[in-house]
Parts: structure tokens; C-alpha cells; sequence
């Protein structure tokens, strides 16, 4: 965010001040607080807030006076105004007198930061408004996109195109070339970065596991559900959702995921009531939709709702000019995470890296290089520490203890540091297990 | 630099395995020693009989003043339903560079949304909160890398799919940062 957004909190009852002054705090906005409209208005004399958010009973002036009050000193001021009866007859005055929009107290956490997220992103784009810039790439936020190879800077300005867009995307290429990073970076540079980027691995559910993932269900749908559970969907409102390895659908979910992507809307399973979401969907697959589409295992028509934009990455082996400053980031990125300075690799060891053909892609390089870097000698990657072909048993790692910090390294990671499980695989109890991560000093990657 | 120390505090009934876990993730997360006790609260004076509930802000205040001191970091673990009296629920709370924080693992079994029990799940939900709520007790703020623990999460889903760490950045913020070139 560029800069911070100030909000300001009217309400008389101390306890609700403190905990949204609390909330908004930890969100990292600058809030103040005021317990009479009239303190408000005064406070907004000599002072901005981008967002007010304002109770309608109060004593003295109530919300609704002051919001008209604020809308007739500035007209573009983000009002929201909060109620404690859901009456309706508040709420629709409330908006025709301007107000932002309007929540019933006590509300969800998460229809509270729902809200905030709205008037942020409205503010933001006020903003660009006024200053739009015209730049060759201007991606922001993008982690791991490591590469100036002319096939690479194509990739980044799809993204940016098609960031600015809604369209559907479909990302293709060989597993382990970053799908997941390309469908992150669309997400953090598009106008629905404020809300949430939610990833489905379809391949790795069950269908009916995969259909309750993705669309919810109702509390008593079936016994022991005591509360309502959101679907992916759902939480992806305002957002996008990327569903990873979408050629692994059956059937039946493709029929019910082309009916969701035409009307937006869907029912939890076990409920009745229509929800609308507001997402875009961005895929990804290693396969050949196309074919599949040819051959009648994947549907046309949902091919083509998805396929409005394709990305496809090109392999590792295409891009190797990418590679001296892919193994450069990755050496940074793990000395860091390893408390260690970073270190160079041998220019041996550079050029034979650079003759692998990767069928695993960036990702076998990334794992190559961490690895590497927690069996050497913490000077120098030397060829000696990179698995490159058949040669690497005899040679690259030889103490034993060497062999089980790499080992548990290895295990950890499979795990993701889940340290139980990591604990059970190595057939060690997690004191243990504790143990030898501080003895080696291991430590999970950012 | 090295952060206090921490003390939590388990009301209620928690695994004894689960708790040692929880001590050992914190202490590795903050490189800070981590201290567990067992409190007793007579848990009835904060229920609210109308929302079936507790109010998170009256037990938070409870523990600062019956439990805290300015030196170590206190975080109270509980299992029961917590609110406050604008939010229909939270998982946990803390004074942002205070001293205290609670969480409750209530809300994190997937056997009340529904689907079948797993502790696993269940105790990595928490072991994320308590974390995320220290953090907030060492001064952060939420923080949009996706994976980053101190990502803010308003469901249960949401803290799913974040991890268990803090980012390099959060880590840096709070001068725990793993030294860059010390050549
Ligand atoms: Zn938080
Ligand atoms: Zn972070």
C-alpha cells in the first residue's frame, strides 16, 4: 500500500471503540477515536481520515446527522455507518444520504474486514486515477519471477496486461516453471489485490471432497456441523481464486464449475440459498487442455470460458541465459534463511548447471542450489555439491553427519516443517528432532 | 537481538504432547525461552449467558492484571467460545507492544464446521494463532505475504492456507532478523 489509510471510529461505548481501535491498528492503518459526533466533526476540521466509521445512536447528534453533516463539508468521504437493530428503514436513509455502506453490530470479523477492504480499494483507485503512470513493466510484488530472457519478459508483460483485465486465464507449461507465481503475480497487480488470492489444488481432492472445498455447506447439513463453512468461492469474493491442475476434474464438477463461472453464483451444499461471488478464475495445468478437449475428456465449452487468456511458460531449458541470475537469487534467498552470508558458485559448477536440462525446471534449480547449499562448505558451491547426473552419490556428500542434516532437511521440508510428522518420518521423537534442527541451525524457507 | 521471554498459560484442558510442541515451535519461531504453566480462572464470570459465550476482552484484562508483568510476554491458551461485543467471535486478541494475549482453540476444530475431527489440523490452527497474537505482542502488524503467519485470518479456512513463520520481512521488523552478510 502506498500509504497509509486513516480511518476514524464515532461511537459512545468505550469497549467497541478500543477493539476496533485495536483491529485497525494491527491492520496497520492510523486510526483515532471519537465518542460524540460532535468531537468528530471537529477532529475532521483539522485533520483527513479516508474512512469514517460511525455508530447512528449516539446521544446528542446522532450517526445519521453527522454523516450528512460530513457528506455536505466533503462530498467523496467514505462513511460507514454501523447500527445495533438491523432496521431498515436506517439503513436504506442511511445510504441515500451517502453513506459508504452500512454493517449490523455485532458483526463477522470477517464481513468487517471485508468492508474496510471495499472503501480501501475504492480509495486506491481514486488514486490512480489522478496518478497514472506509464511505465515498460511495473509489476509490483512479485516474489521468485527471477529473469531477462526475451521469453521471460514476455511472460511479465502478459501479466501486466492481463492484470488490468478480468478475463479468465489459463497458465500452462511444464510442472515446477512457476504457475502458481505467474496466477500471485496477476492477483498483486491487479485492482482486486485487496482481497484474497485463494488456491485450489484440484488434482490432489476427491470429487465430493473437492465440491464441499469449493462451494461450502450449511451448519446441519450433516451431523456435527455447527457452523456454516465457506467455500473457496466464497472466500475468494472480491478476489481471485486459481485453481491449480484443473484438467484433473471429473465430469460432473465440470458441468457444476462452467454453471458457477456463468451465473456467479452457487449454493452451499446442504443449503438453498443463492450465494454471489464476485472472483475472477485463473487456471493452471500441465497437459494439453486442447486435446483433452479433442478427445472429449475435458468440456469445450468450459475450455472456452476458461481459456480467454493463455500464459504459457516456457521450460527452463528454453530460457538458460535465465539461469547465472536464477542460481544468483536462489543463493541469496537461502543463505539468507540460513543465517548465512551469501556465497558464490564456482564458475565450473555454473557453466555444468547451465548444460542440465532441468526436467523438473526452476524448481529442481531452486531445490538444487538449497540443497547445495546446506551440504557445502559454506565458502563456495562447488560441482561436487550438485546432484548434475549420475556422479553425485560417490562424491558430494561423505560425513555422516553431513548426510543427516541433509537428510532432515530433505524430510522437513517434504513435511513442510511440520514438525510431528517430520518427527515420525524420521522415527525420532520431536525433542530430538528440536534438537538437531538447532544444532545444524535449519531453518524453514521464506 | 534477543526478545523476552514467554509464558503461556494453558486454562483449561489441553494434550499434554500438543503443549509440548506449542513450547518448542514458539521458542524456535521467536529464538526466545518459552515457559508453559497451568492457571486457574473461575471461567464463569466472563460467560455470557445470551451469546453462549465469553468475552475475550474482560479474560484478556484478567490475565494482564492477575498473570502479566512487564518482562515476559504472557499469552493465556483457552478452549472455550471467545467474543467481544462488536464481533460475533475471535480466535484470540493481544495488545498490539503489550505484554498479553489470549487465544482458544474452540473455534479451530473442523468437527464443528462439519467435517470429521482431526486434531492435527486442529492444534496447527492454534499453534498459528498463538504465534500470529506474540507477534502482534512484539509489534507487528499484518502483513500481506500470502504465507506469512502474520497475515490476518478471519476463518478457519483462511488460516489454512497460511504458515506457520513469520516472513523474512516480519522477522526483520522485529530485529530477530537472521544477519544478512556478516562477511
Ligand atoms: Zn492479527
Ligand atoms: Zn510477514
Amino acid at each position: 500500500m502506498a500509504k497509509k489509510i486513516s480511518l476514524l471510529i464515532v461511537d459512545d461505548e468505550e469497549s467497541v471503540r478500543d477493539s476496533l481501535y485495536n483491529w485497525f491498528l494491527e491492520d496497520g492503518y492510523r486510526v483515532e477515536r471519537a465518542e460524540h459526533a460532535k468531537k468528530a466533526l471537529s477532529m475532521l476540521e483539522s485533520d483527513h481520515f479516508d474512512i469514517i466509521l460511525a455508530d447512528v445512536k449516539m446521544p446528542g447528534m446522532d450517526g445519521l446527522e453527522m454523516l450528512r453533516r460530513i457528506k455536505s463539508l466533503k462530498k467523496d468521504s467514505i462513511v460507514i455507518v454501523m447500527t445495533a437493530f438491523a432496521t431498515v428503514d436506517t439503513a436504506v436513509q442511511a445510504l441515500k444520504d451517502g453513506a459508504f455502506d452500512y454493517v449490523t453490530k455485532p458483526f463477522d470479523p470477517d464481513d468487517l474486514s471485508h468492508l474496510i477492504r471495499n472503501a480501501s480499494k475504492q480509495i486506491q483507485l481514486t488514486e490512480e486515477n489522478v496518478a497514472l503512470k506509464e511505465k515498460v513493466i511495473s509489476l509490483e510484488n512479485v516474489e521468485d519471477l527471477i529473469g531477462d530472457s526475451k521469453a521471460m519478459i514476455k511472460v511479465l508483460k502478459q501479466v501486466e496486461h492481463v492484470a488490468q483485465s478480468d478475463s479468465s486465464v489459463i497458465i500452462t507449461g511444464e510442472s515446477g516453471t512457476g504457475k502458481e507465481l505467474i496466477a500471485k503475480a496477476i492477483h498483486a497487480n491487479s485492482h482486486r489485490k485487496f482481497f484474497p488470492l485463494v488456491s485450489v489444488h484440484c488434482g490432489a481432492l476427491t470429487e465430493s471432497l473437492l465440491e464441499s472445498e469449493l462451494f461450502g455447506h450449511e451448519k446441519g447439513a450433516f451431523t456435527g456441523a455447527m457452523y456454516n463453512r465457506k467455500g473457496r468461492f466464497e472466500m475468494a469474493d472480491g478476489g481471485t481464486i486459481f485453481l491449480d491442475e484443473i484438467a484433473t476434474i471429473s465430469p460432473k464438477m465440470q458441468i457444476e464449475l462452467l454453471r458457477v463461472l456463468e451465473s456467479k453464483s452457487f449454493t452451499r451444499v446442504g443449503g438453498n440459498k443463492e450465494i454471489t461471488s464476485d472472483f475472477r478464475v485463473i487456471c493452471a495445468t500441465n497437459r494439453d487442455l486442447k486435446s483433452m478437449v479433442e478427445k472429449g475428456t475435458f468440456r469445450e465449452d468450459l475450455y472456452y470460458r476458461l481459456n480467454v487468456v493463455n500464459i504459457n511458460i516456457p521450460p527452463l531449458r528454453e530460457r538458460i541465459e535465465d539461469i547465472p541470475m536464477l542460481v544468483d537469487y536462489f543463493i541469496k534467498k537461502y543463505c539468507i534463511s540460513m543465517n548465512k552470508p551469501p556465497i558464490p558458485i564456482d564458475s565450473a559448477a555454473l557453466k555444468r548447471v547451465q548444460e542440465f536440462d532441468f526436467p523438473g525446471n526452476v524448481r529442481e534449480l531452486e531445490n538444487m542450489i538449497e540443497r547445495a547449499i546446506v551440504i557445502g562448505n559454506g565458502k563456495e558451491i562447488r560441482l561436487k555439491d550438485l546432484p548434475l547426473g549420475k556422479s553425485m552419490i560417490d562424491n558430494s556428500v561423505e560425513s555422516l553427519e553431513d548426510n543427516e542434516k541433509l537428510h532432515i532437511h530433505q524430510i522437513l521440508t517434504k513435511y513442510g516443517w511440520n514438525i510431528s510428522r517430520s518427527a515420525k518420518a524420521l522415527k525420532v521423537d520431536r525433542v530430538t528432532l528440536y534438537n538437531k534442527i538447532k544444532k545444524y541451525g535449519l531453518k524453514p524457507a521464506d | 537481538m534477543q526478545l523476552q521471554p514467554i509464558t503461556l498459560i494453558s486454562f483449561g484442558y489441553f494434550e499434554q504432547n500438543f503443549l509440548g510442541e506449542l513450547v518448542a515451535e514458539v521458542s524456535l519461531e521467536f529464538s526466545s525461552p518459552v515457559k508453559i504453566i497451568t492457571g486457574h480462572l473461575d471461567l464463569s464470570n466472563f460467560h455470557d449467558p445470551t451469546r453462549r459465550q465469553y468475552n475475550g476482552n474482560d479474560l484478556l484484562k484478567k490475565v494482564d492484571s492477575m498473570f502479566s508483568s512487564d518482562k515476559v510476554k504472557t499469552l493465556g491458551l483457552f478452549s472455550v467460545d471467545l467474543y467481544i461485543p462488536i464481533l460475533t467471535y475471535i480466535f484470540g486478541q493481544a495488545y498490539l507492544e503489550g505484554r498479553t494475549g489470549i487465544a482458544s482453540l474452540y473455534r479451530f476444530g473442523n468437527e464443528r464446521y462439519g467435517m470429521e475431527k482431526d486434531d492435527e489440523i486442529q492444534h496447527a490452527r492454534l499453534k498459528k494463532e498463538v504465534i500470529h497474537e506474540l507477534g502482534h505482542m512484539f509489534g507487528l502488524i499484518h502483513c500481506h505475504i500470502s504465507s506469512c503467519v502474520m497475515r490476518s485470518s478471519t476463518y478457519v479456512e483462511d488460516i489454512d492456507q497460511k504458515g506457520l513463520n513469520l516472513c523474512f520481512n516480519c522477522r526483520s521488523k522485529m530485529g530477530i532478523s537472521r544477519t544478512q552478510g556478516r562477511s
